[in-house]
């Protein structure tokens, strides 16, 4: 089953809405909790990347019965040097994210250890993709 | 094997019941739906939170009580009264008298609930420390939160501190002190006097434990009426016994709002309203919140003083509750001290179980085609939320439709869709609205 999520850049309200749906639904299909907390934090800190740096971006959620996979695509500066953006405590987020008590640099580094696969395409001035599998019952 | 349904306080009186839906719209659990022309309550979905019973124009929502009579089945009978209670009565009334007018019901002990405060704050305060690798830890004062997290937030059963609440340690105390004093346990009735339907439930069908220390129940407001009418009675004689226990201005006030978050960590919330519950629940569940340590979930309006089986407006109380704080006087009650280790050892809740309502389908690859069936019927449906099909959205009527129990010709929007069509005729609409709402609502003669 696939679900698609807009996600507006710079409106930290909305953030957390696609992984809250998700979360919902991951409920109905009476899914592992442990599994459904995992691929909700993942997936609620990738939206927070995508509001505090994008511009505009996308959540595509994929439910399948082994895994889930979300897809997040945004337009936005991309990333420049993926190695050092997932360290644990870097973050290039503005002051006034910061004062939101968001850009702790712990972003990317919470989506690996949330997430069973994590896989980031970036381009500079473009975009960036980041992907996420969490397996069922694994 | 199933498992038995829940036990519920409240109930639905069909005779009295209009079928107007106000209860369904504000479920906060979608536990309610409208059938030929009656609401009907899904056991396993409420938790017994009285948003129902708030609503309901005629009274048609029951809570159920032990008939008060049956506090003579007992030689002993102990009135377990909550601090809100003292709360409902104007200022001119003491706390003497209302203790003393309780004995004159036929109680032969009166005993305050929240002196057992001391002991549930120490324990939390334990836990804080031991369980400091989970965060938000989340009291379990109020029944109906626990449930809701039962059914709605699975996840946080790990956060919910096994404590019992003030309540169910006092029953255990005077209990034991009384079997101490020589007395048989069956010939001890411990009453709750309670102020909500969710402390019946509890009491009934305990989470966590088999069995409640507790005997009976009695509901606030009817003898929130017997005592006020004997005080006025009686108001010439005030025959004020000297039956004063001094409890602290934390004891007086943990039942309100603040009440526990005051005294629990270094970062707690105090969050009252079952829908204000909800949204922080979901923000838990996100791990939004990790960096708070407790949180104080009430299911009511200002907690227990908006309980829903108050007589006094819930601010009132509040306010009266303070000034009886601000006076209070502590005064160690060394017979309830030396019960302490006894009550310590015997605080604990047995494990919370989930009790999910959500689910689909236990069988994965079912659930899945369902919510595929569910997504599919919702690109049909208005999403209005118009409550006319008798669910309380058109979601909740997308899973009605795929789990059988309720079909897309419910909707008013399907059905004049295909009357246009000449799919359906005028009758069959008709008909179709008669089995929602009853028969008398459609009455052409009306």
């Amino acid at each position: 089953m696939n679900i698609k999520f807009d996600i507006e850049g710079g409106n930290f309200s909305s953030a957390g809405l696609a992984s809250s749906e998700v979360k919902r639904l991951l409920k109905q299909l009476n899914i592992d909790i442990k599994t459904i907390k995992r691929l909700v934090v993942a997936m609620y800190e990738a939206e927070v990347n995508i509001v505090a740096h994008a511009y505009q971006g996308e959540a595509d959620v994929e439910i399948n019965e082994d895994h889930i996979k979300v897809v997040f695509t945004d337009h936005g500066p991309g990333i420049d040097d993926i190695d050092l953006a997932m360290q644990k405590g870097y973050s290039t987020a503005s002051e006034q994210v910061r004062e939101m008590g968001f850009g702790a640099g712990m972003g990317l580094p919470n989506i690996k250890s949330h997430a069973d696969k994590l896989n980031i395409t970036s381009e500079v001035g473009k975009g960036t993709r980041v992907e996420i599998i969490c397996y069922l019952n694994a | 094997m199933t498992k038995q349904a829940f036990h519920h306080a409240l109930k639905i009186d069909k005779d009295l019941c209009i079928g107007c839906a106000n209860c369904m719209r504000v479920c906060p659990t979608e536990a309610i739906r409208v059938r030929e022309g009656k609401a009907n309550l899904e056991a396993n979905r409420c938790i017994d939170c009285g948003e129902c019973y708030r609503h309901c124009p005629v009274n048609a929502i029951i809570i159920e009580q032990d008939d008060f009579t049956n506090i003579h089945n007992f030689q002993y009978r102990v009135a377990l009264v909550p601090s809100i209670f003292f709360g409902q009565f104007p200022e001119d009334v003491q706390t003497e008298e209302i203790h003393s007018s309780l004995k004159q019901q036929g109680f032969t002990h009166v005993f305050e609930v929240e002196n057992s405060t001391e002991i549930v704050w120490r324990k939390q305060q334990e836990e804080l420390k031991n369980q400091e690798n989970t965060r938000p830890l989340i009291s379990a004062f109020c029944p109906a939160i626990v449930r809701l997290i039962q059914v709605k937030f699975p996840s946080l059963i790990p956060n919910l501190l096994s404590i019992k609440p003030p309540l169910d340690v006092s029953a255990l105390y005077f209990k034991k002190k009384l079997i101490d004093q020589g007395i048989t346990e069956d010939k001890i009735g411990i009453f709750y006097i309670t102020q909500c339907a969710a402390k019946i439930a509890a009491i009934k069908s305990p989470v966590g434990e088999d069995k409640s220390a507790i005997d009976g129940v009695i509901n606030m407001d009817y003898l929130y009426n017997k005592v006020f009418t004997f005080i006025k009675q009686h108001n010439n004689d005030r025959c004020a016994l000297p039956d004063r226990q001094h409890l602290s201005s934390r004891d007086i006030l943990w039942s309100l709002t603040n009440g526990e978050k005051d005294h629990n960590g270094q970062r707690s919330l105090a969050i009252d309203g079952i829908n204000n519950v909800m949204a922080i629940l979901e923000r838990v569940e996100n791990e939004e919140m990790s960096n708070i340590d407790f949180l104080e979930l009430r299911a009511c309006d200002e907690s227990c003083a908006g309980g829903v089986l108050t007589s006094g407006n819930r601010f009132l109380t509040v306010e009266r509750m303070r000034n009886r704080a601000e006076n209070a006087t502590e005064q160690k009650n060394e017979e309830f001290l030396s019960y302490r280790d006894y009550l310590l050892n015997n605080i604990t809740i047995g494990p919370v179980e989930p009790r999910s309502m959500m689910k689909l389908d236990n069988d994965l690859s079912i659930a899945l085609r369902k919510m595929r069936q569910v997504q599919m019927t919702m690109e049909r449906l208005p999403r209005v939320d118009c409550t006319v099909c008798g669910a309380p959205s058109c979601r909740a009527l997308a899973e009605d439709i795929v789990q059988g129990k309720a079909s897309i010709n419910d909707c008013i929007f399907i059905q004049k869709r295909k009357e246009q069509k000449e799919l359906m005729s005028k009758e069959e609409s008709l008909e179709i609205m008669k089995s929602i709402w009853g028969k008398p609502k459609l009455d052409k003669n009306r």
